[in-house]
């Protein structure tokens, strides 16, 4: 009788310790991210890293990372969210992010708007006035050169403070042209289709005083796309490859990649990303030069891949605990050491081996910070930017300026209607 | 036979391999080019593209471009992936599509003509039209596993193979090779007392040696190429096929000799594949008149 009450209490005072242990072991909720690095083991290495400190420095959420090709990521994330079936957390590209958070896919982001203030304006994603994502890099473009190219044809070396006017860069062109020594004096890069084309030529309309869709209103392309300052800038764009002074849309990618360290082109429109293939190349003959004012002011593109929260997650703030998480300086500057990317603080920045001041790389994060001007923040956007994609390689064909304008501004016109505004 | 016309026919040979070799170069010439530029350091493949180099094994050669091809992407998970999903479906489809190509050769019921009607119209629909539904269907279907009953079918195989088991392609080739077979012997079996899946199993598909090794070749083609629907129905990497792998090669720096080197090593299988069933492939081409 006594061994069976021993049992019992035993039995009794197990259940409870049983029970403490089942919740502990079940505590750590699951919460999914997608992540669109898939096949770039640097990128990797750092999400992993993050990933498990994250799961390491807390017990209520656990992590649990897949990574998508980047080039078939946006069609997964659709699907997913057509079939019901999106993970908690997942990066989106920043032109991207009002799309989805308009179609549904994303809900606003809940981290203290005091904690990012000091963020990069392109790493910040803001949809109908809330924050929906937030980046741990931002990305910029520069004309790329070499000092000895500018120096032997007795070309201004331009600054942050005076950039090349549209007179003296169309200039510079026509110098380079003339020394013999080139195939083409500028590579803006039209081997690269897709994105490419509105991240890194918009800014030239904007420049000219253009742009893709009106962003008062964003009910309308009008006047913007078609107005004279854009027919302007059209009519520039296509000088460039009538003059022979920049390959077209046949441009090989391998040139586009090759070209400037060959030799074949002077100066190349080209992304942050390339800067650490181009200092190993070139060493301290390297030029980062601003992006040239064309009437409007010297402006680049903003805004990279971010990480956001899916609209069906039962864990919001378990979600944005991780973004929070993952945005601290000690990742930022890692994924900008690793691979180039322009840290969106500057406290990252100083941290940074390309980035603090002094170090090659430090004027993009300048050029990021007084230059970068966000794609048209409208849901809109995905098929203005492929509109705007057309149009820019018709003109480049020599299409007539005006008419391919103003059918582009036309075409985003009635997308527009068709989706009721988008939401504006 | 006069020199002349002995001449003139050993110049006529002349000229028409001449002419083959020629078009067989423009074929070969693309795997040769992969295969070579697979061996290449980047900047040596990249300069050799504008000469004939590119086709050449020659300058700094290495298989480093295949070891960081596997750092990079799991292959032989990719290929294991496209390889049992391809052989799983084209076992199915190759049963299954002849036996429909059986009934409507030899069997008669109801509606059978509009039923090939139907099948046949299939063939005019692209894929994309129908993707988005057949999503959204096989999100919501149930499975009786292991693990009991379960709702939704992505991120598994079945997925990827269940959809494209049945084509009308497929089953329109079965029965236009079920209408040449000489319909005596069908008849002779039947009056020795054969049933009809006697007939299908033991008379019909014996003879059908040509039309499977098509069938198969074109659904191992299909199926081993699947891009869309991976991308749309898998988002675990351990269900991708190959094709989806690719893609973890295209980086803003496209690294391009792995790019080759992982293109060599999906199209061994498929290659392979081919030469194994060429001699009956060729056969069924000129008997059916279907070209791959």
């Amino acid at each position: 009788m006594k061994t069976k009450i021993m049992k019992n209490v035993l039995l009794a005072s197990t259940i409870p310790l049983l029970s403490l242990g089942s919740i502990n072991g079940f505590a750590a909720t699951e919460l999914s991210l997608w992540y669109h690095g898939a096949g770039n083991p640097v990128e990797a290495k750092i999400i992993d890293q993050i990933v498990g400190d994250f799961n390491a420095s807390q017990s209520n959420w656990k992590v649990a990372l897949q990574s998508f090709p980047q080039e078939s990521y946006n069609d997964s994330v659709i699907a997913a969210a057509l079939a019901g079936n999106l993970p908690d957390i997942l990066d989106v590209d920043g032109p991207v992010m009002p799309n989805w958070a308009w179609a549904g896919y994303l809900q606003p982001l809940n981290i203290n708007s005091a904690a990012i203030e000091d963020f990069l304006p392109g790493t910040k994603g803001y949809w109908d006035g809330q924050l929906y994502s937030l980046g741990l890099w931002d990305a910029a473009v520069a004309m790329i050169t070499r000092k000895s190219t500018l120096v032997e044809a007795n070309i201004r070396i331009p600054t942050l403070a005076q950039p090349w006017t549209l007179t003296e860069f169309n200039a510079a062109l026509a110098t380079l042209k003339q020394t013999g020594k080139y195939d083409y004096p500028f590579d803006p890069g039209l081997a690269w289709k897709g994105e490419w084309f509105p991240y890194a030529f918009s800014p030239f309309l904007q420049s000219f005083g253009g742009d893709i869709i009106d962003r008062e209103s964003y009910q309308t392309a009008e006047g913007v796309l078609n107005g004279d300052e854009a027919i302007a800038f059209g009519e520039w764009w296509q000088m460039l490859f009538q003059k022979g002074y920049s390959p077209g849309n046949s441009q090989d990618s391998a040139d586009r990649e090759t070209g400037l360290v060959e030799g074949k082109y002077a100066i190349q429109w080209n992304g942050n990303w390339t800067a650490l293939n181009m200092l190993k190349a070139f060493g301290d003959d390297v030029l980062f030069l601003p992006a040239p004012d064309f009437g409007h002011g010297p402006k680049i593109g903003a805004a990279s891949w971010q990480f956001g929260v899916s609209a069906s997650t039962s864990y919001p703030q378990g979600a944005a605990d991780f973004i929070q998480f993952a945005t601290q300086d000690r990742y930022m500057t890692a994924f900008s050491d690793a691979i180039g990317l322009i840290p969106p603080t500057k406290t990252a920045a100083a941290a940074s081996e390309h980035y603090r001041q002094g170090a090659p790389m430090a004027t993009f994060f300048e050029l990021s910070a007084q230059q970068a001007v966000l794609r048209p923040v409208t849901p809109g956007y995905v098929v203005a930017a492929k509109v705007f994609e057309k149009a820019l390689a018709d003109i480049a064909d020599g299409a007539d300026v005006v008419d391919t304008l103003d059918n582009a501004a036309d075409e985003i016109n009635q997308d527009i209607r068709r989706n009721l505004g988008y939401g504006h | 036979m006069s020199h002349s016309s002995v001449d003139h026919h050993r110049l006529r040979l002349v000229v028409r391999y001449t002419l083959l070799s020629l078009i067989a170069l423009m074929f070969i010439f693309p795997l040769v080019f992969m295969l070579v530029s697979s061996l290449k350091p980047d900047h040596q493949l990249l300069a050799d593209t504008a000469s004939l180099r590119a086709f050449l094994p020659v300058g700094d050669i290495s298989l480093s471009n295949y070891d960081k091809a596997f750092e990079r992407a799991p292959i032989f998970l990719f290929m294991f992936n496209s390889l049992l999903v391809t052989a799983v479906t084209v076992v199915l489809s190759l049963l299954l599509c002849s036996m429909a190509g059986f009934s409507f050769v030899y069997l008669n019921w109801r509606g059978k003509q509009l039923a090939f009607s139907i099948i046949l119209a299939t063939l005019i629909v692209p894929f994309e039209t129908i993707a988005i539904p057949m999503l959204l269907m096989v999100s919501k279907l149930p499975w009786l596993g292991l693990e009991g009953l379960t709702w939704g079918w992505l991120n598994t195989y079945r997925v990827q193979i269940v959809p494209f088991i049945a084509d009308g392609l497929t089953i329109f080739l079965f029965t236009q090779y079920f209408k040449d077979l000489p319909r005596e012997l069908i008849e002779a079996a039947r009056v020795e007392g054969s049933s009809w899946w006697q007939v299908y199993w033991r008379i019909v598909m014996p003879l059908s040696g040509p039309v499977i090794a098509t069938a198969a070749i074109l659904k191992f083609l299909v199926m081993y190429n699947q891009y869309l629907w991976p991308i749309m129905v898998t988002q675990q990497e351990q269900y991708r096929p190959v094709l989806v792998g690719l893609q973890y090669f295209f980086q803003l720096n496209t690294a391009w000799g792995e790019v080759m080197a992982y293109l060599t090593l999906i199209t061994m299988p498929v290659l392979a594949f081919y030469l194994v069933l060429q001699r009956a492939f060729i056969a069924s081409i000129a008997s059916t008149g279907v070209k791959g």
